[in-house]
């Protein structure tokens, strides 16, 4: 017994003193815990503050409003309209099969459609928006409300999306939007920064140039989302910018009178102010409906445009490089005067088809089967005859007729980099066809530069400037079409003298007042006598095909000749003559002539846009009176 | 001789009994339960689902069972040490050979009205058999090799049950209240150094050896950003959400991170993560504070015992509640590698809380009968 107490109290002792031995163990693992629970808890919080709402909220964007384009006078000509959508939340509709085939009647969807909108539902999550239609008309989406009661979980939507009120009007100015591809969200950061599925961008035109502007900044909801993704509840509602709204120098009315005027045929219609250098109306046929484009463009109706040989999708006022024709004339004048080879006195006598300018070996003909006679010249101005200007053209030289057309705003972009398409043309020199062509200059090129013939290609934007900056007397002029584009920087050398005496302009001006107003004047018919309207032009017919000796031996009229051979018509002009303030400048594709096709709708327009100055001028001084 | 005849009298009256009780570890059980309760709820959304309803039954009818315990002479414990054992590994063959499959392991079997986890129940009735065992032996003889070979024949034959299901996490968790005993029983530490520099030595050996699954949380453990959305999804969760709990927590019913289903297995391992976010840093140490008056209860009951047997049971039954403890918070708080274990009463599972509840049973016998010598 007291053995088994003595071993008893040893291990008592034993048992006692390890119970101690664990006793602080336990402790230090304990402060152990704690403190990994301190670093936790309370020095790393923030770091796993942020991660959990990393975790935990999800944010959606909505589309941006897009600004609008206004024209000068405020009208809206690219809005925004509210579409009448119809969404399907999959998870909220109790028998997704019955409400989808209600849908399909109530819509009369096609099995095409019905087909792609059972295909997307299948690709994204029950939870998920499933857009059934994008844009219903009225009596759709009220048939779809007055159904409601039969669709569980069908929610009609109203969203904003792109109208453009004018359709065709100005779709060469603006361009359109659609849905943004891969590429425009891989080349534009402000596109990328905003985008949302089903986002619409501008493609071409200003709706393309001035995206940055334009797009607006989404509204973000922030949404509580589960581990699975799916929204608990919304946190916040952040609402976006709209884009910023443009106004434009386009006058709406003259715009379209340009489109009348140039219906059913190829061809461009270009407005510009004088002294300011705003594009009162641009504008290249045929057009097409931009509205086609903002919901993604149906195959049938893409093909119509594609396959159109009037080439719809080409914008010809800034892509077309066309020869000038004669409306080369006033700056070929202008650079023989400007550099004394000419005075208003040098005659030359033209004398018809019999007696062609002869150079080595080629011949070169006036328009004029008879000729002009002898003709100095304002004569050759008004009568546009070739026979005169082969002459000063071979005297002056190309080099220094080139210098002259360059200076005056040809062979380079109007609007520098506001149009991305925007051509250049071409206004050839001797150094340009070594470098291009490898090949020396020929005489006899330098002759038919003199008529606007050759390498020489001009875009009726430039022809339109070249006009406006004569008109005005010789001073340098920066077309605009954007009011308050706050990229652009204005130019220091705004209204720099072009000419070396100012003389020389006055005497192109009379001959184009003669060309237009004095009767053997090629566009005598259509000039206007009342001094409020006369305007002063030059006609241009430019030949898309080499005149053959039987082609001039024939003499077909225009309506004989197959559509793609036909002549391009133009015709450039200003006015009021007494004291101008506009410029036009008409393409008319294959027209034939430009004496008949172009120059009858200038006459149109000076009227409108004479009877509109006075309208447009009072939105200029209101502007200083709101102040 | 008057104090002896007083307190055999005193072994049948209820009334002492009771006022032999320890409230404070009573109180201190309680109030575990109920915050187990509430962050049950808490788990089920705010509602009262299926989880807190179960745990609240559960809790119910284990505590009325430990009190009866209580009420249950030292001795009887005592006497069954072994038949309980012998039960238990009856189960776990059982279990081996007839057990419920569920995702990839046998743990379970089905006792038709309730499905048991024996190798639960092994935790806590390992301490028992071999606090028996130790009991009747001399000092001098605990480190012979006849006893050290038994006692670890006792050990590892539950361990190798437990590890075929497989469930390492139990098994090691069985084999450390083994060992705790072991240890309170006098056994020279130096086999515990040696013990513990072979274990690190051939670790390397044993990770070759584990199952591909096993292997990848260690690996998670070493570096959870390997693969944050599969093997380290649950870890890195974990800490953020303990983590953004910050010291006030993010409030009752209001935490993100469980609320919103990032938390895994939030019911069971993972509701310490859970508690911790809700609650904060202050609520945190307040939960082990709880558990560390228990664990302290427990020691002091032990040191309060006359019996050589029922201080070794609750120290070591003290040492291992701790350790599963301190396994568990390790584990969700990423210093340990994922291992299942749950948070005792705090974790949703039946069998787990009844093996504490029995252990706390015990030890409030122990209490009560505390004068109580076993021959």
């Amino acid at each position: 017994m007291i053995n088994s107490s003595s071993d008893n109290v040893k291990k008592l002792n034993s048992i006692n003193r390890r119970m101690f031995i664990t006793g602080s163990v336990k402790f230090f693992i304990m402060i152990g815990l704690i403190s990994r629970l301190f670093f936790l808890q309370v020095k790393e919080n923030k770091k796993y503050l942020t991660l959990s709402d990393k975790n935990r909220i999800r944010e959606w964007k909505l589309a941006p409003v897009r600004g609008e384009f206004h024209d000068y006078f405020g009208n809206v000509i690219a809005g925004n309209f509210e579409a009448y959508q119809l969404h399907i939340i999959p998870e909220q509709v109790e028998d997704f099969r019955y409400v989808i085939y209600r849908i399909k009647d109530l819509l009369e969807l096609s099995d095409k459609e019905f087909k792609r909108i059972i295909k997307k539902k299948n690709e994204i999550k029950s939870w998920e928006t499933l857009i059934v239609s994008d844009n219903l008309s009225w009596k759709k989406f009220s048939k779809i409300n007055n159904h409601l009661y039969d669709l569980n979980g069908v929610k009609p939507v109203i969203s904003i999306s792109r109208n453009y009120p004018f359709g065709s009007n100005f779709t060469h100015v603006i361009g359109y939007v659609s849905q943004a591809n891969e590429q425009d969200i891989e080349n534009n950061e402000v596109i990328k920064k905003n985008f949302v599925p089903g986002l619409k961008i501008g493609k071409v035109g200003l709706e393309k140039s001035f995206e940055k502007q334009l797009i607006g900044s989404n509204d973000i909801e922030r949404y509580e989302v589960n581990a699975y993704g799916r929204r608990i509840s919304q946190l916040e509602f952040q609402k976006g910018e709209k884009g910023k709204s443009l106004r434009l120098t386009v006058d709406t009315k003259v715009q379209q009178l340009s489109n009348e005027l140039l219906k059913d045929q190829a061809g461009s219609i270009c407005v510009m102010d004088i002294y300011t250098g705003e594009v009162i109306a641009m504008h290249s046929s045929p057009s097409f409906d931009p509205n086609l484009f903002v919901f993604g463009i149906s195959q049938d109706d893409w093909q119509i445009i594609r396959n159109d040989p009037m080439k719809p999708l080409v914008n010809k006022t800034l892509q077309g490089n066309y020869s000038p024709g004669s409306t080369i004339k006033p700056i070929v004048a202008l650079s023989a005067l400007e550099n004394g080879i000419i005075n208003t006195n040098f005659t030359v006598n033209c004398r018809g088809h019999k007696h062609p300018l002869e150079l080595y070996g080629q011949t070169y003909h006036c328009w004029k089967k008879e000729g002009h006679g002898f003709v100095n010249l304002r004569n050759a101005m008004k009568q546009s005859c070739d026979n005169y200007f082969y002459e000063i053209a071979r005297k002056l030289g190309v080099d220094r007729l080139s210098e002259t057309a360059k200076k005056f705003g040809l062979g380079k972009e109007v609007f520098g980099n506001l149009f991305n398409i925007e051509k250049k043309g071409l206004i050839p020199n001797t150094q340009w066809k070594k470098n291009a062509l490898g090949q020396s200059w020929v005489l006899g090129e330098t002759v038919i530069t003199g008529i606007g013939q050759g390498y020489i290609q001009t875009t009726p934007i430039q022809l339109c400037l070249m006009t406006a900056q004569i008109a005005n007397g010789g001073y340098k002029i920066y077309p605009k079409i954007v009011i308050d584009d706050e990229n652009k920087v204005s130019p220091i050398d705004k209204f720099t003298p072009l000419y070396k005496n100012s003389k020389n302009i006055k005497i192109v001006q009379d001959a184009m007042f003669a060309s237009t107003n004095e009767v053997r004047g090629t566009s005598y018919k259509s000039r206007i006598d009342d001094p409020k309207y006369q305007f002063a032009g030059k006609t241009g017919t430019a030949q898309v095909k080499k005149i053959t000796e039987r082609d001039r031996e024939l003499d077909l009229k225009t309506f004989q000749i197959p559509y793609e051979e036909r002549d391009h018509a133009l015709y450039i002009a200003y006015g009021p003559y007494k004291n101008p303030r506009y410029a036009v400048s008409i393409l008319v594709e294959h027209g034939g002539n430009g004496s008949t096709t172009a120059a009858p709708m200038a006459k149109k327009l000076f009227k409108t846009i004479i009877d509109r100055h006075q309208l447009r001028e009072s939105i200029n001084n209101k502007k200083y009176l709101d102040i | 001789m008057y104090q002896h005849n007083r307190f055999t009298t005193n072994n049948f009256n209820f009334f002492s009994k009771l006022a032999n009780f320890d409230y404070v570890l009573m109180a201190c059980i309680l109030l575990l339960g109920v915050i187990s309760l509430a962050t049950m709820y808490s788990t089920d959304g705010g509602k009262i689902l299926f989880h807190t309803k179960s745990h609240f039954t559960k809790l119910i009818v284990f505590t009325i069972m430990m009190l009866i315990f209580s009420f249950i002479n030292i001795k009887f414990w005592y006497s069954i040490g072994y038949f309980f054992y012998i039960i238990i590994i009856g189960l776990l063959i059982w279990t081996y050979l007839f057990g419920i499959k569920s995702s990839g392991s046998q743990r379970w079997i089905d006792l038709y009205f309730i499905n048991l986890q024996p190798s639960e129940l092994m935790k806590i009735c390992i301490i028992l058999c071999l606090a028996k065992y130790f009991h009747r032996m001399k000092l001098e003889n605990v480190n012979s090799l006849y006893a050290i070979l038994s006692s670890l024949i006792i050990i590892l034959l539950p361990m190798g049950l437990v590890i075929v299901q497989p469930d390492l996490g139990t098994s090691l968790l069985i084999s450390i209240s083994g060992l705790a005993v072991l240890w309170f029983a006098g056994i020279n530490h130096k086999y515990f150094i040696y013990t513990m520099i072979g274990f690190l030595i051939s670790l390397p050996f044993i990770i070759s050896f584990l199952k591909p699954y096993q292997k990848l949380r260690v690996l998670t453990f070493l570096n959870p950003d390997r693969d944050p959305l599969g093997a380290g999804y649950q870890i890195i969760q974990s800490k953020i959400a303990v983590g953004s709990g910050g010291i006030f927590g993010k409030g009752f019913l209001k935490g993100t991170q469980s609320y919103l289903e990032f938390l895994p297995e939030k019911h069971t391992d993972f509701i310490f993560t859970l508690f911790s976010e809700e609650f904060g840093f202050i609520g945190s140490v307040f939960l082990l504070l709880i558990y560390a008056i228990i664990i302290y209860r427990i020691v002091a009951i032990g040191a309060q015992s006359r019996s050589y047997f029922a201080k070794l049971f609750c120290y070591s039954f003290a040492a291992s509640i701790f350790v599963y403890i301190t396994i568990n918070m390790s584990m969700v708080l990423g210093l340990l590698p994922i291992v299942g274990s749950p948070l005792p009463i705090m974790s949703y599972g039946g069998s787990s809380m009844l093996a504490t509840m029995i252990g706390f049973g015990i030890v409030m016998s122990a209490k009560v009968h505390n004068q109580q010598s076993i021959a």
